[in-house]
């Protein structure tokens, strides 16, 4: 069996679990944010459920519309809370709060092993930890909620081979953003992808809840990671909780293997509308652009703001635009004050904000204006996604972004970094 | 027996697409269903009448987990979608809000916008009203057809819940 399989099996209470399979699996973890909670909230209540199987293991973490954006979010949260404080479960907000996909693995909420459904199809980034994650609807999560369990149907895993060492200021952005490239959204429809190989082994955490966090754009159900030292040490200090690692048998395992050399990849850009319509920078870098992002689930975690201040110290954002720094967590953001990050972005111009999905999903923080475009180190360049229908967005990693804030246009950081 | 006019997409149509995220405050289907399509085809809620299908090509429903996607385009008024293949979570969603699909690559390939379908949900059969062509849909997998026949995920567990709750201790 592959790793995803060994681990919907262990949950399945079963020996084994073939392909294409329905099994209902037990779930270590169920979370839901502020823009899909009330629903499962509402389906809780109709289903007449008087507790969560386990309110230990339900989380809400408040991040889309938050800090509230307006009424309507303002009373849906206001819900949530009280909600969560009936029920008992974990509700996340302001103290000590941050993305849902930040939050949970650097609180030790998810570790190798687990089975954990959200309702945000990002879930699938904790598949980073060697877990199996991934997203579903809020009636779905409404009903993990209850019971504790939920039903899955065993997809096919896809193994993908990463050879070769990275270039600089190659990342998991750009590995993901390739991969997608290659294999189109749909590419791994329904299946499992894992990954492997040299440059995975090389990666850091960061990166690979990265790659993991993508694998939804792909179509896949969850990007998985199998755990290993780097896994382990990232988990040691976050959470007592005894966990097993598993790892695939063979490779007759696989549904198939697509082998990458990656050894003199660049930098790589996904134009709108959509995250497989990708190129290396070096073809697009006389775009220009209008507003920069950097964070969200997808890349507002400590290595991205090292990456993105190694590019902007001592610099300047360039004056027509507004460079948008969003810490994941407040972790992270207490992380990058107290190593020197947050005074390097502040003095090269770009604003920092609180931890928030805003202006990835459209919501508040940095929405754009008809005929604006963004680069971004977000995960969707869909029509519409950050604002006006008419805009564009131009997925990167951060330090192509903060590269990108200097110039005005799509950038390499080689281009305004020496050495 | 559903019977409508076919308003047309094409690949890749994801959920922002069905509803941006500036209304996942709303939880009206109707409400809802007036902003469906918006950002790729801003007129789609005043043309579609209720009863109509959307057909589309591959990977329809891509993108974000939201439930109100499925929901938006009943509250549109539509019927069904045909499609020669759904994302994940939205195949999970649609189920779960009563929306019914069908994967069908020859309905999807011999079909134009405006066209009449007839579809049958109990045996999947398609009807090309408009061009006189018969299809057969690939049928939904067994154990979903269960849950549905059970009225759906949250009755299946409303049932579980009621026995437990009878039993002793």
């Amino acid at each position: 069996m592959t790793l995803a399989e060994k681990i919907l099996s262990a949950h399945a209470g079963r020996e084994s679990v073939k392909v294409g399979e329905f099994v209902n699996v037990k779930v270590d973890m169920v979370m839901a944010s502020d823009l899909t909670a009330h629903i499962a909230a509402d389906q809780f209540e109709r289903m007449g459920a008087k507790r969560p199987f386990d309110p230990k293991k339900v989380v809400f973490v408040m991040d889309h519309f938050f800090p509230n954006k307006d009424v309507a979010a303002a009373e849906q949260i206001k819900r949530l809370r009280e909600f969560s404080k009936k029920h008992g479960l974990l509700f996340v907000e302001a103290i000590d709060g941050g993305i849902e996909h930040v939050y949970l693995p650097e609180k030790g909420l998810v570790l190798p092993g687990d089975v954990v459904v959200g309702a945000d199809s990002h879930t699938c980034t904790y598949g980073a930890l060697g877990a199996f994650a991934t997203g579903m609807g809020s009636t779905d999560i409404a009903v993990a909620m209850v019971t504790g369990e939920i039903w899955m149907k065993v997809p096919p895993t896809i193994k993908f081979n990463y050879q070769g060492k990275l270039p600089p200021w190659v990342t998991g952005k750009d590995l993901i953003l390739y991969t997608i490239g290659r294999i189109t959204v749909d590419g791994a429809l329904y299946a499992a992808m894992e990954f492997t190989g040299e440059a995975i082994e090389e990666l850091s955490m960061d990166s690979r809840f990265t790659m993991a966090n993508m694998a939804v754009e792909a179509g896949a159900k969850t990007g998985i990671v199998a755990a290993d030292d780097k896994t382990k040490a990232y988990v040691a200090g976050r959470s007592t909780r005894p966990y097993r690692v598993y790892t695939t048998d063979s490779e007759s395992d696989y549904a198939s293997i697509i082998d990458y050399d990656v050894s003199k990849l660049e930098p790589q850009v996904a134009l709108p509308h959509s995250p497989d319509n990708v190129r290396s920078i070096s073809e697009v870098s006389d775009v220009r652009v209008d507003q920069v992002v950097i964070g969200s689930c997808t890349n507002g975690r400590l290595e991205d703001f090292e990456y993105a201040a190694r590019v902007l110290r001592g610099k300047r954002v360039h004056p027509d635009i507004r460079c948008i720094v969003i810490p994941g967590s407040q972790e992270v953001y207490l992380a990058a004050l107290q190593t020197g990050l947050i005074e390097v972005f502040a003095r090269a111009g770009a604003i920092v904000g609180p931890p928030t999905c805003g202006p990835c999903v459209g919501g508040h923080m940095g929405i754009l204006a008809a005929g604006e475009r963004c680069a971004s180190t977000t995960n969707r360049n869909f029509i519409g996604r950050m604002g006006s229908p008419r805009s564009e967005i131009y997925l990167v990693n951060p330090a192509v972004a903060a590269a990108s804030a200097i110039t005005g246009r799509l950038t390499d950081p080689k281009e305004v970094v020496d050495r | 027996m559903i019977r409508g006019k076919v308003h047309k997409f094409g690949k890749n149509i994801d959920t922002d697409a069905i509803i941006a995220s500036k209304y996942a405050n709303l939880s009206d289907p109707l409400e809802l269903g007036k902003h469906c399509m918006e950002n790729i085809d801003p007129d789609f809620g005043k043309r579609v009448d209720k009863g109509d299908i959307i057909v589309a090509t591959t990977n329809f429903g891509c993108g974000s987990s939201r439930e109100i996607a499925p929901m938006t385009i009943k509250g549109a008024g539509v019927a069904a979608v045909v499609a020669k293949s759904f994302a994940r979570i939205f195949f999970r969603n649609a189920i779960n809000t009563g929306l019914p699909l069908l994967e069908c690559t020859e309905v999807v390939d011999a079909t134009d916008p405006g066209d009449i379908l007839e579809i049958d949900l109990s045996t999947g059969t398609v009807r090309n009203v408009t061009k006189n062509l018969t299809f057969s849909a690939v049928p939904y997998p067994e154990f979903v057809t269960e849950l549905i026949t059970a009225g759906g995920l949250v009755e299946s567990v409303m049932k579980k819940m009621g026995r437990e709750d009878k039993s002793p201790g």
